[in-house]
């Protein structure tokens, strides 16, 4: 069990200002994200996308924007779990008790939901059938590949994903490439790739089709794949692998108790603070009258809700506002010279 | 001003004015409208606000840009006649579209 002052759900631009702001009042916090990357949105969704309404930035990328502050908080060399999500809030006496997916527990007064619309998922087949397989021998990521070696592998999907394991895995495997389209959004230098390793016969390259069922007694037998005239194919399957990107899904957040307008949670303005004692909720994921679904607006939400822990985790003590040009204190945390 | 139907996958048909210059998706989210997500709030950066427009108006859109068919690519069940409706601006030739929903978006 950790023990912190603040769990903080999200480790997008509004998280780590957060954690910042935490940092220059004197508390501790551990970062969560279901990620395997610190940036949230901005590095899965945009991170060469400038953005130009960052407040004294007039333009940068997703990217940049995460790697500053990831270096502003560096100073207080705070926790991240990474390819870990929340999952359940528990409360014990004035502690939150959080657990997260890989079996981590925290003990804290304090946890701050800044998971934007949630946390982000491998979009999966649309096709009821591809359940009862899911996870054996349909994926959607790959963990171990030596499991295809001279197996038939098809693999659906356009993006760089899809692409790369196309053509990873035709050194050992069957494989076929199955595409709703005749353009592919991956590399131009993989699109190549997969249109030589098609001309050879070593990858199957369908494009234009979908996936229309997945059949197999016990073990995956079996693709089918349809056009959109309604022609279809049949194809043999050991594994069936979607690459279709990432979706946001609120996730087990819905499940906390915690009042909801229809995905997003309300707060009080003056601390983020939600229903719950203790929970506060920042960016995208709050709602309350005039809200900008702004990066800047999450920053000052981070800002507000950072000292609305104070009193929790320092129930003893009476917060004092000092700036950072000023304090020393605050220049010892950064661990600047005063 | 036009007049823009959705017309969910449930088959309810909702008919709204939206005014000129704002997106169907922005029609639909401020006329709570369900069926269309946005979850990325209109920037192209997602798929949740997928719609399906009919040959008779696809052809009258103005054509994708770059991009959009990449975010397409990962919407839920998406065919030929699939747009994202962040990305439809709402003028006057525009009056009359009817748009349908995808029976979900994630």
């Amino acid at each position: 069990m950790i023990k912190t002052d603040a769990v903080i759900v999200g480790a997008g631009p509004t998280g780590l200002f957060c954690a910042h702001q935490l940092g220059i009042i004197g508390l501790k916090c551990e970062i969560v994200d279901n990620l395997n990357k610190i940036g949230g949105q901005c590095i899965e969704l945009y991170p060469d996308k400038p953005i130009y309404d960052i407040p004294a930035v007039p333009e940068c990328t997703g990217e940049e924007l995460t790697n500053n502050l990831i270096k502003q908080i560096k100073p207080f060399k705070f926790n991240f779990h990474l390819n870990d999500r929340v999952q359940e809030l528990n409360k014990e006496n004035d502690s939150w008790i959080v657990k997260t997916s890989n079996g981590k527990v925290f003990r804290t007064p304090n946890v701050i939901i800044a998971g934007g619309v949630g946390s982000f998922e491998p979009r999966k087949f649309p096709t009821k059938s591809a359940e009862k397989f899911d996870g054996t021998s349909v994926l959607y990521s790959i963990k171990d590949k030596t499991i295809f070696k001279n197996k038939s592998v098809i693999i659906f999907g356009g993006g760089d994903s899809a692409l790369d394991w196309a053509i990873e895995l035709s050194n050992n495997s069957k494989v076929s490439l199955i595409h709703r389209r005749d353009e592919f959004r991956g590399a131009p230098a993989n699109v190549k790739k997969i249109k030589e390793l098609s001309e050879k016969n070593i990858i199957n390259l369908f494009t234009k089709y979908s996936i229309k069922d997945v059949k197999g007694n016990g073990s995956l037998e079996q693709v089918e794949i349809k056009n959109e005239e309604g022609k279809s194919k049949i194809l043999k399957a050991d594994y069936v692998l979607g690459f279709f990107g990432l979706i946001m899904q609120l996730g087990p957040i819905a499940e906390w108790g915690l009042n909801l307008d229809k995905k997003v949670i309300p707060v009080n303005t003056a601390n983020f603070e939600t229903n719950k004692k203790g929970i506060f909720a920042i960016g995208d994921i709050c709602t309350y009258p005039g809200k900008l679904k702004l990066i800047l607006s999450g920053f000052h939400e981070g800002a507000l809700a950072a000292r609305g822990c104070f009193k929790y985790a320092r129930p003893n003590e009476k917060y004092r506002f000092e700036f950072t040009t000023a304090s020393n204190t605050i220049k010892d945390r950064l661990g600047v010279k005063s | 001003m036009a007049k823009i139907k959705y017309i969910e996958h449930s088959g309810k048909v909702h008919i709204v004015e939206v005014q000129n210059g704002l997106t169907v998706m922005e029609g639909a989210v401020q006329n709570d409208i369900p069926g269309i997500d946005a979850d990325c709030g209109g920037s192209m950066s997602c798929a949740t606000c997928h719609v399906y427009v009919k040959e008779d108006w696809y052809d009258k859109l103005p054509k994708k840009e770059m991009g959009e068919d990449d975010m397409l690519d990962q919407a839920y069940e998406p065919n030929s006649n699939s747009r994202l409706s962040c990305q439809i601006s709402v003028s006057d030739d525009l009056d009359g579209l009817t748009v349908h929903l995808p029976e979900k978006q994630v």
